[in-house]
């Protein structure tokens, strides 16, 4: 150690601080690799192990043979669900309810945002802290009464809407409409006021303020409010657990453990062929969004 | 062309318990631009925004080429605005961003493109129209905003301390740009600023404003050599007015004002005149503004008195040099010749011109 101090006196000092500071980083760094590939690992194993087990006949997983290795490769499981109309009937449905809840939670969240965020009306502030907080009751609590609303609608108007697919779309944005507004407000907050003010003196209406500079500037923020909505739909299932019970009228989640669950038996292989495919919607969105979908959630932490 | 003259009679703004505006009048007239000045909290963009309309007035009339405005929204005023941060929208290019307000209002195509146009011309921006404003510099996007204030022709244009964003050097180019534009256009104008140096070189008419209310209201050159208040006095010009405490005494016939005990001047006859009337134990304060205060010189003119100090501290400046000094605790800021001699803690024999001299009544702040 102290030949090293010698050293600095006649070296420049600048050069010795930058090294300690790489040293510092690459530490750092090989800190990072090690704990991401961990967590990597972790989290890509249980999607592996589906993936694996998909491509095995049910002989094959029942026998006693290594699990993770596959002795003889199958598409049977794949060709079995694609072909099974039950399947495609579930699959269908899950894209109605998502397609659906994502454009009706757009339609009322980001105008309700534009409005609790931007018109100043009386309590304005109070509305938006209980859109929040209507966010932070969990659905395990609201299934019963809401279940019962819908029988008692039933009963008074004769609309039977239990065990229809669409019922959920009157459930599903009980979930997405708080956060989406929530997210939407946050963002909306991080836009400049002068810039509706200078809308507003151009002549512009509350309405084409909204939709001529708004949407188009927190584009990012409604794509990660989409996709949110969107994930919430496809993945749901206690409501739909709840809500539907015939074969037609089931969601994805649901239709995979009801109908591939038969008593005691559990047919392995196309319960993760169809999850799997069942998660291949939501990875596809992420994938081509992804950007935007981080650049939403952190938009409103750094603008100011 | 239309009238466009601005008129607020005993405008009020109350938020809340904070009175921001206590009564305020003002007649803007047609093609005059005004600069509205004083410091922050002083109730000045508040005005703005109420003759904008993006704020309700609590009391009071403002009136827009003789209409009451007080409950039309802003669209239906015919104003434009420029904002300090320039509000472009970013996601439109300037093109876009100057017609914003025409293709709102559905103006035929040809109209937008030619106003747009020359525009852009004006403000030497031509090659900039299809850019976004991310890709502009400070300055740019400041002619921007202009340029979307100017292609809407609106009977005024508003002014939000437009360069307080940009650099020093820059916000010198873009004043005069600004006066450039205005002496083409020759819109109403009201002018927003914290700036003193912006409002005295834009400025037709500039309106102090202090706690709410209106200090003062005149040209320039009124308000340097005639401030109504020691306020006025204190903010307009720099290095600032000096006020050193004064009172009047009569000495072998003539007024005089006494400094201090060593220190009394007998006055300029036009200025005895007028201070004859002054009582002669009232707290009184001299103004003097440091040009007033130079280096003595052999033949000094009437008016024209000195004395000897030694100075505290000199900021030699290039073609002059500050000096400062204590006179009865007060700091006292002259400007000398840069030749005269002036050194930190050195004497000199200083001058003051009492024809330009003010007298403030020390408690009421007024300049008699």
């Amino acid at each position: 150690m102290t030949s090293t101090v010698v050293i600095d006196k006649a070296a420049p000092t600048r050069a010795i601080k930058y090294g300690s500071m790489s040293r510092d980083r690459t530490w750092a760094l090989r800190w990072s690799y090690f704990f991401l590939t961990l967590f990597a690992i972790f989290s890509l194993v249980p999607p592996l192990y589906m993936v694996i087990t998909s491509l095995k006949s049910s002989a094959e997983i029942s026998a006693a043979t290594n699990p993770w290795w596959i002795h003889h490769p199958t598409l049977e499981n794949y060709i079995g669900l694609l072909t099974s109309n039950q399947f495609l009937t579930f699959f269908r449905n899950s894209a109605f309810v998502s397609i659906f809840v994502v454009t009706i939670t757009m339609l009322i969240s980001v105008p309700a945002a534009f409005a609790l965020a931007r018109m100043r009306f009386w309590g304005s502030a109070t509305l938006a802290t209980g859109v929040f907080l209507t966010y932070l009751i969990p659905d395990t609590l609201l299934f019963l009464p809401l279940f019962k609303m819908f029988a008692l609608f039933g009963d008074f108007t004769g609309i039977q809407l239990i065990n229809r697919w669409y019922v959920l779309l009157f459930i599903y944005p009980t979930l997405t409409v708080p956060f989406c507004t929530w997210i939407m407000i946050g963002y909306f907050a991080s836009i400049p006021k002068e810039l509706d003010e200078a809308a507003i003196i151009d002549g512009a209406s509350w309405f084409q303020t909204l939709t001529r500079i708004f949407i188009p500037v927190a584009m990012p923020g409604i794509i990660a409010a989409t996709i949110f909505a969107f994930t919430v739909s496809w993945a749901q299932f206690l409501y739909p657990l709840v809500f539907t019970t015939s074969t037609d009228q089931l969601v994805l989640p649901v239709g995979i453990v009801t109908t591939l669950i038969k008593g005691d038996v559990f047919n392995w292989g196309q319960i993760m062929t169809g999850a799997l495919l069942g998660a291949a919607p939501p990875l596809i969105i992420y994938a081509f969004l992804m950007d935007y979908y981080i650049a939403g959630l952190t938009a409103g932490a750094t603008k100011g | 062309m239309l009238m466009a003259d601005v008129t607020l009679r005993k405008v009020f703004k109350r938020y809340d318990d904070v009175e921001a505006v206590r009564g305020i009048d003002l007649d803007i007239a047609d093609h005059e631009f005004v600069v509205l000045v004083g410091p922050s909290g002083c109730g000045k963009s508040t005005t703005l925004r109420m003759i904008a309309g993006l704020e309700d007035i609590t009391g009071g009339d403002i009136m827009i080429g003789g209409d009451v405005v007080n409950d039309v929204p802003p669209k239906d005023r015919d104003i434009a605005m420029v904002f300090q941060n320039y509000a472009l929208y970013p996601h439109m290019t300037v093109a876009e961003n100057m017609s914003f307000g025409l293709r709102l209002k559905h103006f035929p195509k040809a109209e937008i493109n030619s106003r747009v146009t020359e525009a852009a011309r004006m403000l030497d921006i031509v090659e900039l129209v299809d850019r976004k404003p991310k890709q502009l510099s400070g300055g740019q996007r400041q002619r921007v905003a202009m340029g979307r204030a100017i292609v809407r022709n609106p009977k005024v244009f508003l002014f939000d301390e437009p360069l307080s964003n940009l650099d020093a050097k820059l916000r010198v180019q873009m004043r005069i740009e600004i006066k450039k534009v205005h002496q083409k256009v020759r819109t109403t104008t009201v002018y927003v600023t914290h700036d003193q140096v912006e409002a005295m070189t834009l400025a037709d008419r500039v309106v102090v404003m202090n706690h709410g209310r209106i200090e003062q209201i005149g040209t320039p050159n009124e308000l340097y050599h005639k401030p109504a208040t020691r306020f006025v006095a204190g903010f307009i010009g720099s290095p600032a007015m000096n006020f050193m405490p004064c009172r009047l005494e009569d000495v072998a016939g003539k007024l005089h004002i006494r400094l201090t005990d060593r220190i009394a001047f007998p006055l300029p006859p036009i200025r005895a005149a007028r201070y004859q009337s002054v009582a002669r134990n009232e707290k009184l304060l001299l103004g003097l503004r440091p040009e007033h205060i130079t280096e003595a010189k052999a033949h000094p003119e009437p008016g024209v008195e000195t004395f000897d100090t030694v100075l505290d501290v000199t900021e030699p400046m290039g073609m002059e040099t500050l000096i400062y000094f204590t006179l009865e605790g007060a700091q006292v800021c002259g400007r000398v010749n840069p030749n005269a001699g002036a050194r930190d803690g050195g004497p000199l024999r200083l001058a003051v011109d009492l024809n330009n001299m003010h007298l403030l009544n020390e408690v009421t702040g007024v300049v008699i």
